[in-house]
Parts: C-alpha cells; structure tokens; sequence
C-alpha cells in the first residue's frame, strides 16, 4: 500500500495504523497519531484499517515556547 | 501561589522549554526558575526515532505540570487536531492554542483563534490562546468559553518588552476577574516585572531565558522579578507626581540662621 508518513512518501504491507507503526519501527506510548488529518487515539490505532493514499502524521514531544 | 483553572501553583512564571544550549542547562533552568508549568510541542518523530522519548521522559523528572502549545499552526484545522493529538500524549486538557496569522511577525490569526477556540472548548479543553492586545476578540475568546487570556506585549523572540502598555492597562481593566498572562515579547526581568505591576496574573517566557548568556542566571533573575513585580502590584504602588514631596520630615528642622 502507498501510504505519506511525515511527509515521505512509503510502500508498506500493513492493514492497520498499528502495524504500520511496528512495521516502520515505531514504538512507544509517547507517540500521537493522525490520519488525513485526523487524531486517531492511540487505543484505536489497532482496528484502524489504512487505505491507499493515506496521509499519516507520527508525532512525538518536542521543546516548544 | 496562585490559583489557574482550580490549580494552585507555586510560581507565576511559566517557562518554554526550546532553544537551550542543553537538555542539563534546561533542566536547571526550570529550576532556577522556579516554574511549575512548562510548555512543550509536538514535532514530526523520524521512524525508530527516540528524541520525543528523551525529551518527554526529561520533562516528566522535573515534576512539572505540562501546557502543550499548537505552534506553527497556519489554519483552524491544523491548530485543532495537533491539540488533540497533544491531549493524547500528554494527558492533558489545557492547551496553548496558537493559530499563526503573519510569517514575518508571528502575529496570531485572531479570527482563526477565535473559531478554533470555540471548537476545543466544546470538546473540553482548557484553551490558553495566544492573542493580541485587541479587546474585541478578547471578549470573542470568553465567549467562545475561554476561562484565560494570554496577550502578547511584542512579538514572539522579539526581546522588545511591553509596546503598548496603555493596551496591557486596558485590557487589565476591562477583564479585572480573568486570569491574564502575558505571552511573547519579554526580554528583561524589568519587563515582566512592569507587565506583573499592571496586574497581570503571570507571564509566559522562553527566548529570553534559552538565548540569554547564562540561561540558568537568566531564569533565577526572571523568577525574582514576576515575584517583585507581583508584590509591588499587591502592595500598592505610588502614583507618579509632577512635584517634589520631601520624604524626610520638615517639622523640627534645625534654623542655623
């Protein structure tokens, strides 16, 4: 599947959000996650099905003012 | 201390976490400060990267409280759904809601902050916004259910301190009950402690405490003048006077002639 992660354009075998993550070797619990624009909490992460063309944003703490 | 949204703090100042030499020099400097609220973003983390999980798992040993911010927000869209996704991985509802409406002056999009305010209110937020001096909207963000204001006194990383202190005064009166915390601009411990005379609550800082020479000497000095500022608020200050008033009695006063 061609998915956009942070920007990067992927060809990745994963059905959901949840193995996407694992599959780009993302992982733990400090993690937000949106779709096409969208916050998909991270206990929803597991059913969350990908389709093609998906937009994804993986986003962690940062410093900020 | 002071009482935010039902939570006491210990400090008025709240104190960004960007643009240190160091992650230790960071580190001390929330303490120096004496802060106990700090606030933090979120950024783009790279695949099996682990910055986000120092970062965080540093800013979790200072046992401080955490105000995430929307920073580099362009749109409603944009602004509302990074919230979101800060109230996932913080844990937090209280969010520092910038909606950016100028490149060059960092200016808020008040119309955009407005909408967007509105739109995490009702979902549950507590909306900090990042916005003007301008009244108007001021009164647009309450009623949109804002329970804060953050104005700026200059531009963000601009160092200028309060431009319009007659706005500052202004805005302190019309909104004598709202918890009022000067956001942007400071670049001295004499700013904030000029902006904490006027009355308001607290102020928020961060360039001129990470870019200062000594950030650590730079953030003791700030967390003294917003003490200073606020005491001389609460005590009273004298007006200005366009006479002399001796201060020495003038009664008993030796005649040598």
């Amino acid at each position: 599947m061609k998915l956009l992660v942070n920007g990067e354009a992927h060809e990745v075998a994963a059905n959901t959000l949840a193995e996407l993550l694992a599959a780009l070797d993302y992982e733990g619990d400090w993690l937000a996650t949106a779709v096409n624009s969208d916050l998909v909490h991270k206990a929803n992460r597991a059913e969350f099905r990908l389709s093609d063309g998906d937009r994804i944003e993986i986003l962690s703490p940062m410093q900020g003012g | 201390m002071f009482e935010l949204l039902g939570t006491t703090l210990p400090s008025r100042l709240l104190l960004g976490t960007a643009q240190y030499p160091s992650p230790a020099i960071l580190a001390d400097a929330v303490k120096a400060s004496g802060t106990s609220v700090v606030t933090v973003s979120l950024r783009r983390e790279m695949a099996g990267g682990r910055a986000g999980e120092k970062f965080w798992s540093l800013i979790r040993s200072l046992g401080v409280r955490i105000l995430p911010n929307t920073a580099g927000c362009h749109s409603v869209k944009e602004a509302v759904t990074t919230a979101k996704m800060a109230r996932d991985v913080f844990g937090t509802s209280w969010i520092k809601l910038e909606v950016i409406g100028n490149h060059d002056t960092l200016q808020p999009d008040v119309f955009g902050l407005v909408e967007a305010a509105r739109i995490l209110c009702e979902d549950g937020f507590d909306v900090f916004p990042y916005t003007t001096d301008d009244l108007v909207v001021a009164e647009r963000l309450l009623e949109g259910g804002c329970k804060v204001l953050m104005p700026w006194c200059a531009p963000i990383g601009s160092a200028l301190g309060p431009v319009n202190i007659t706005a500052l005064r202004s805005m302190r009166g019309h909104f004598p009950d709202v918890p009022l915390i000067v956001d942007a601009g400071l670049g001295r411990p004499s700013h904030a402690a000029t902006v904490m005379e006027l009355g308001f609550d607290a102020v928020l800082l961060n360039t001129a405490v990470a870019k200062a020479a000594d950030p650590v000497g730079m953030a003791r000095a700030f967390g003294k003048a917003v003490e200073a500022g606020r005491e001389a608020f609460s005590s009273g200050m004298l007006e200005p006077r366009d006479v002399a008033v001796p201060s020495t009695p003038t009664i008993g006063r030796a005649v040598f002639s």
